[in-house]
């Protein structure tokens, strides 16, 4: 892979959309050699109000640390999905939540639902989780990490009591999404 | 071994990079989009004796380096644009003070309060013109995470050399990007220390120019007692009106920047050799600009790219003569003109500037670029 990959993590703010956009960045130039930058964008408060995180994945220089055409997109609000998805490139992969995003934006691009919060909270045992979920889905949808990895940068970010709770949040994550675009 | 890298922040990066410069002292008050700076420092510091303090507001914060600059640490605040404003008094004291001092300020939307989460590159007149009354000033713009923690290294480096305040300024895309550093060893990077006096107490005056236009400087609690003031001093330190040496002082203060401005000035030509249309960028701009030359290469347009590091002193000369060898000059920025000026200025009509402008707390994007590279070539 030597073009951009530009994914995009939007939500609303207090999601952990973030953080999930610098685990799957720290997946890709850590652990697996390649170059990445994650950059984000929020309104000014701490909760709420659409936000996003973007990651630039190459194996080449990367100079514009945004995205241009994006190639996977993940919607957890349906303000994000209607804001972030005009430049989602024909071809692409949109994740949404199922529970959440009720008019799927129109566009040439595969879109893939699940209850990613919902899973979160009754699957999982945890709302707080549902970025890992949600981070989970993205790296099998997108395969520009390997699950490998992904799992290793989830699990160096969090705290030693959360670490079996983040993996299985991850794991359904990455199952669901499989299962949601067989 | 293996050098230790890191998936890292801007602010993070510029931060580490004052540690490893030797920073012992933070003074500030945390404003978006540069608090990750004061987060960090106030959890390193007290672990290697240094001080951290969260002052009353911003003026009191830039009080507090210049305070502990004179105790011979070195000293670091970081800010954004309405705390650039209210630092600038006491910014103007550093500056007749000749104190070393480095000021992270991380450029959102203004003026005022204005847009606080959203990237500019609005403030780099600011770093030149925001304090009253003539000064030198020293502000470098750094592009990547890596070069944040190299420039704020550098930073401290000619605020000790220069006896002065020198300014680090990421626009917001910058400072809270996350990309992947690799830590210079102790050592791989030069860190300047300040020069000490040569002479013991009873001999010394802080503004001996018999040792040269920048005077060694005593720390307060070493035996020296010193006189510091914000108003024109003589030698001693203590107040003077004396008109020659006033002029002669006022002279000195600007000449230890101008006289070396090959030793501060730093630059980037990508793709320039051959290039009949140049965008002069710095910052994040800059990195839309690399992709929109490299498009444009495709195109089988001469496009290419002066990257401005040190954007004061401003690179004059290099402006000049890339203005003498190309047809247009495109300059892409965030905010409605001010890099745009000085291109002009320096360019001196040998070549037209065209600007880009963009204010709304959006980036420049390449496309955006690329564009005025095919309508002006």
């Amino acid at each position: 892979m030597s073009q951009r990959y530009e994914i995009r993590f939007s939500g609303a703010g207090g999601q952990g959309l973030i953080l999930a956009g610098v685990i799957m960045a720290e997946a890709a130039s850590i652990y697996d050699g390649k170059q990445a930058v994650q950059s984000q964008s929020y309104g000014p408060e701490a909760r709420g109000g659409a936000s996003k995180s973007e990651v630039i994945v190459s194996d080449d220089f990367i100079d514009y640390p945004k995205a241009t055409v994006v190639d996977a997109l993940l919607a957890l609000t349906q303000e994000a999905a209607d804001k972030y998805s005009h430049d989602l490139k024909e071809g692409g992969v949109l994740l949404i939540d199922s529970d959440l995003v009720k008019n799927v934006p129109p566009g040439n691009f595969k879109t893939v639902a699940f209850p990613i919060i919902n899973t979160a909270k009754n699957e999982v045992g945890r709302e707080i989780v549902a970025n890992i979920v949600a981070l989970g889905a993205m790296v099998a949808l997108t395969g520009v990490v390997t699950k490998e990895s992904a799992e290793k940068a989830v699990l160096a970010r969090v705290p030693e009591a959360f670490l079996e709770l983040n993996k299985k949040a991850f794991n359904m994550g990455f199952d669901k999404a499989t299962a949601a675009q067989a | 071994m293996a050098k230790k890298v890191a998936f890292l922040q801007g602010n993070e990066a510029a931060a580490q990079g004052a540690l490893y410069a030797g920073c012992t002292f933070f003074g500030g008050y945390p404003i978006t989009p540069s608090t990750e700076v004061a987060e960090v420092m106030s959890n390193e510091l007290p672990k290697i004796g240094g001080k951290f303090i969260q002052m009353e507001d911003e003026i009191g914060a830039m009080a507090s380096v210049i305070g502990a600059s004179l105790t011979g640490a070195k000293v670091l605040t970081a800010t954004s644009g309405p705390g650039l404003s209210l630092k600038q008094e006491l910014i103007g004291y550093a500056c007749i003070a000749e104190t070393p001092c480095v000021i992270v300020n991380v450029m959102r939307g203004g003026p005022s309060t204005g847009m606080p989460t959203g990237p500019s590159q609005s403030d780099v007149m600011c770093a030149k013109w925001g304090t009253h009354g003539d000064h030198a000033a020293i502000c470098l713009t750094p592009a990547s995470v890596q070069e944040l923690f190299e420039e704020t290294v550098r930073a401290f480096n000619l605020a000790e050399k220069y006896r002065m305040p020198v300014m680090v300024m990421p626009d917001e895309i910058v400072a809270h990007m996350r990309e992947r550093i690799v830590f210079p060893e102790p050592g791989e990077l030069e860190v300047v220390n300040r020069t000490a006096p040569s002479v013991g107490p009873a001999e010394y005056k802080p503004y001996d120019t018999s040792f040269g236009d920048v005077p060694p400087l005593a720390a307060f609690g070493s035996g020296y007692k010193f006189h510091v003031t914000g108003l024109n001093k003589g030698q001693d330190g203590f107040p003077t009106t004396k008109a020659a040496w006033v002029q002669a002082e006022e002279e000195r203060q600007i000449r230890k920047v101008d006289a070396n401005v090959d030793d501060i000035v730093q630059f980037e030509e990508y793709e320039l050799a051959d290039a009949e249309v140049a965008v002069v960028a710095f910052g994040s701009t800059s990195r839309s600009a690399r992709f929109a030359v490299n498009e444009a290469r495709k195109q089988g347009i001469k496009a290419g790219l002066f990257r401005i590091k040190t954007f004061w002193p401003f690179p004059d000369k290099q402006i000049a003569a890339l203005a003498g060898k190309v047809k247009r000059i495109i300059t892409p920025e965030m905010n409605l003109g001010m890099c745009t000026g000085e291109v002009k200025r320096c360019a001196e009509g040998k070549t037209e500037v065209v600007g880009i402008f963009r204010v709304d707390g959006e980036p420049i994007n390449p496309g955006q670029i690329l564009e005025k590279i095919k309508e002006v070539k």
